[in-house]
């Protein structure tokens, strides 16, 4: 086996032990941890795909600011494995149908794919800085700039509930 | 040849030559940080008009040594109720994510050594600033999981502060990494400092960038004025109230790395990293020969981190803590306002340039 095959393997199982993690542990503290270490292992996917700037972008993003966030809400609303509520069998059942009908659309969806696009290329430098800029301010400049407004109106729409009840009080 | 030589094709010397450089720059690191607690004393026994530590050795030399030694002999107590395994992860996490920042820090140019070409940059990635940031986003989780699983309020309350104000002030530098970025036109520290050889310093051409960056490392790296996480006539000690033995040694040594690792950063990105100032580096290679250059450029490169680090203890200790809502207001309604608008002026004139002054 070559290195990037032996990596590549590495790392796919560790994506998925974390990610059963992140379902299966009884404490949120742990799932969220479980959940970097997924995000984790999804970069160096993207490493071996040669897509740097998309590696460290994710880990920016989601380890560094998302992931933190969700660790501060869990941590100050103090859930303990003894406070969990208990969930009856049949959600858990419910749970069970629903996750595995997601997983036969997906693999149906890349089953039936063209094998272009399913197939991890190497030697590509799509996923370098300058080619991804480029692609995105160039050929997908509207989208991209739609999703910029989008997260725009997120944000003011996140401050405006925060302030709620200051907006009430002044009416 | 044989099987088990191609199974693994790596390049043994490179494998060798890096693991050295790793090995050496972790041991700088580490000794910078324990010598630096000894500056730190000293330099507020100096501000303060004291002798500061003057028992172990001549001149108090050895007292970093005989309080690591005193960390390594304490005991070791972990709360009864806390989760052990988290316990230990916090510390551990937050040294490693100090240590980490190191990697694609330009050290020196590079050397001749066997008539190989040694590259003193353990790994020039050509994101590294992107590198660095991801490090830095990533440096709360010590804090964070050490001052929740400490299983105490006051530490909770320190790990809230520290997640909190690293995101806010995370933003900002962001913002002027932004500015940065379109003047030099690449990510790598590498070549960040290679043009800076040439040209002028970044922080001429960014003073305000600069400023902010450095508002932006002591709110990173828990200084003062920014330390409300370990406020002690508050929150007695913080997210590591609880810890003791060599589990606090890492957390109080981290901040000490991360001091360090920062003044390379700015350094590196500001002022013009292992750069020789005044003098042309390309000549003086033609005059003593490459190694020696490397050498004394890594020398210079050293000095001035010397000279932030003293900076970092010089604010330590003649400004007082921020307040928690004047941190807050100066991150969000000041701070990044101001990057914003430097990145604005930043792009508004290199446009121009490129128009040749022209509207």
């Amino acid at each position: 086996m070559e290195i990037t095959q032996i990596l590549f393997w590495f790392l796919s199982a560790l994506a998925l032990f974390g990610a059963i993690g992140v379902v299966a542990s009884k404490n949120p503290i742990y799932s969220v941890l479980c959940l970097i270490i997924v995000f984790f292992a999804i970069s160096g996917h993207y490493v071996l795909m040669n897509a740097q700037f998309l590696a460290i972008v994710n880990i920016i993003v989601y380890a560094g600011a998302i992931m933190v966030l969700f660790l501060f809400v869990i941590m100050l609303m103090n859930l303990n494995a003894e406070t969990e509520p208990m969930k009856n069998v049949y959600m858990k059942l419910a749970g069970v149908i629903s996750g595995l009908t997601l997983m036969i659309v997906l693999v149906a969806a890349l089953s039936h794919s063209d094998s272009a696009n399913t197939l991890m290329r190497p030697g590509t430098s799509v996923g370098l800085t300058e080619n991804l800029g480029k692609a995105l301010f160039n050929q997908y400049v509207v989208p991209f700039e739609i999703s910029s407004v989008l997260f725009l109106s997120a944000m003011v729409g996140a401050i405006l509930i925060g302030k709620k009840d200051v907006v009430k009080n002044r009416i | 040849m044989y099987q088990n030589q191609i199974l693994l094709a790596i390049d043994w010397i490179l494998f060798t030559e890096k693991l050295v450089l790793i090995i050496v720059v972790v041991m700088v690191s580490l000794f910078v940080a324990m010598y630096s607690t000894y500056a730190e004393r000293k330099v507020a026994a100096f501000m303060q008009d004291r002798i500061g530590p003057n028992r172990a050795g001549p001149f108090g030399i050895l007292q970093p040594m005989a309080d690591g030694l005193k960390l390594f002999f304490k005991e070791e107590i972990v709360p009864n109720f806390s989760s052990k395994f988290l316990f230990i992860l916090g510390p551990i996490l937050a040294m490693l994510t100090a240590i980490m920042v190191s990697a694609v820090i330009p050290w020196g140019d590079k050397l001749f050594i066997f008539g190989r070409e040694v590259t003193l940059q353990i790994a020039d990635i050509n994101i590294g600033i992107l590198y660095i940031f991801g490090v830095v986003s990533l440096g709360v989780y010590g804090i964070m999981i050490g001052g929740w699983a400490s299983n105490n309020k006051f530490s909770l309350l320190g790990a809230m502060r520290a997640a909190s104000q690293i995101i806010s002030y995370e933003l900002a530098l962001g913002i002027t990494l932004i500015a940065l970025l379109m003047i030099t036109g690449t990510l790598s520290l590498n070549e960040m400092v290679a043009q800076q050889k040439d040209n002028l310093w970044n922080i001429f051409l960014q003073p305000l960038g600069f400023l902010i960056f450095l508002i932006c490392a002591f709110a990173e790296t828990n200084r003062t004025p920014f330390d409300l996480p370990e406020a002690e006539n508050e929150l007695m000690g913080g997210y590591h109230a609880e810890y003791s033995s060599m589990k606090l040694g890492f957390y109080l040594f981290a901040e000490y790395v991360n001091m360090f690792l920062s003044g390379a950063v700015m350094t590196t990105l500001y002022f013009g990293g292992y750069d020789i100032p005044f003098v042309n580096d390309a000549n003086l290679v033609h005059i003593i020969g490459q190694n020696w250059v490397t050498i004394i450029e890594g020398g210079v490169f050293f000095i001035k981190i010397c000279l932030f680090i003293f900076f970092f203890m010089w604010v330590r200790w003649t400004v007082p803590r921020f307040r928690y809502d004047q941190l807050m207001n100066l991150g969000w309604k000041i701070l990044l306002p101001l990057a914003l608008f430097n990145m604005l002026v930043t792009g508004a004139l290199i446009l121009l340039r490129q128009n040749h002054w022209h509207f």
